[in-house]
């Protein structure tokens, strides 16, 4: 399926026009989205230090998700919305750039990742107070770090080869 | 700034421009996108750990806890970044000093960082000396280190993502 036609629709739209056109809308909408994806991957952490048993072993598995998940979520929220205003500015570009592909591809196994941990995960979390994780845990833990961590660095390098 | 400064500072980007280091990051292409992630990462870690400590200090999430048990969970975690923070910016700087140094959105930024610093101290200063204070009981004073510790440090972001535009 070619999709090339798409990505030239939208960035010719009105709004995509504007953010490429304007010189304070693109910094600006860039500022929200590292802010954003700041709190994402702070928050995530602060989810799998603890998981790994290297950090917040004072406080039982769930009640920490119940405090940082809200946290995670709606950055996430903010930071998918303005990643799609800045896509959306070079929507032909940044769809054929390496990086950008690969950040989608780690955002996509990141999120399989966290799909397959609550599925499995789940019904045992309450039992996880200060007692240490299961390896399970432990591993899906660390996938999810090294995700995050690859994401940001692949994010970082779109910035320094599309041209 | 006055004339003098002006010309010292130009004189030392200009030395920093030429030692070995400086042009080591200059023309090895990877060091430079490689220390911005780190420093993202770090930050990441930061603001993260301050959003928890704030949102406990506004009354916000999780208080079944003390407000000192909360911040021993997180203050590890916002001075430790910090030092991979200052060292990763300071390779940036001597990597480019002329546009960090000589930039009004950079100044602004160690100027927020300085304070953003002085606010934590104060935090653990008071966790310290006022039972109370590390216990909840904060009150107005809890509530404005929260919102000005969020204030400097999304300004920290911002500041630092704004460099590269001014």
């Amino acid at each position: 399926m070619d999709l090339n036609p798409l990505f030239h629709w939208l960035q010719d739209t009105a709004v995509a026009t504007a953010i490429r056109e304007n010189d304070v809308l693109f910094p600006w909408i860039e500022t929200v989205h590292v802010l954003a994806i700041v709190l994402v991957v702070g928050s995530i952490s602060i989810v799998d230090l603890r998981l790994l048993g290297w950090a917040s072993r004072d406080r039982p598995v769930v009640q920490l998700l119940r405090e940082v998940l809200p946290l995670t979520w709606s950055a996430f929220a903010v930071a998918a919305i303005a990643g799609g205003l800045l896509f959306s500015s070079r929507a032909v570009d940044y769809a054929h750039n390496f990086f950008f592909q690969g950040k989608m591809v780690l955002l996509l196994l990141a999120g399989i990742n966290m799909a397959v941990f609550h599925a499995f995960a789940g019904r045992d979390l309450p039992r996880w107070n200060t007692s240490d994780t299961p390896l399970a845990a432990k591993l899906a833990a660390g996938a999810s770090l090294t995700l995050w961590i690859t994401v940001v660095a692949f994010g970082r390098w779109i910035g320094f080869t599309l041209h | 700034m006055p004339p003098s400064i002006n010309h010292w500072l130009n004189q030392f980007c200009a030395w920093v421009d030429q030692t070995p280091l400086s042009q080591i990051i200059q023309t090895k292409a990877w060091i430079v996108p490689t220390v911005q992630s780190v420093h993202i990462l770090a930050i990441s870690v930061v603001m993260a750990s301050v959003l928890m400590i704030d949102l406990r200090l506004l009354g916000v999430v999780g208080r079944d806890q003390s407000v000192g048990r909360v911040a021993a969970r997180f203050l590890p975690f916002i001075w430790w970044p910090l030092l991979v923070l200052l060292a990763t910016g300071a390779v940036m700087i001597i990597g480019e000093p002329a546009r960090s140094l000589k930039n009004n959105i950079f100044q602004l930024k160690v100027a927020l960082i300085v304070a953003a610093m002085i606010v934590t101290f104060a935090f653990q200063m008071a966790l310290r000396k006022r039972p109370a204070f590390a216990a909840g009981a904060g009150g107005r004073d809890a509530i404005a280190i929260a919102v000005v510790s969020l204030v400097l440090w999304v300004g920290i972001v911002c500041a630092g993502r704004w460099i590269a535009y001014s």
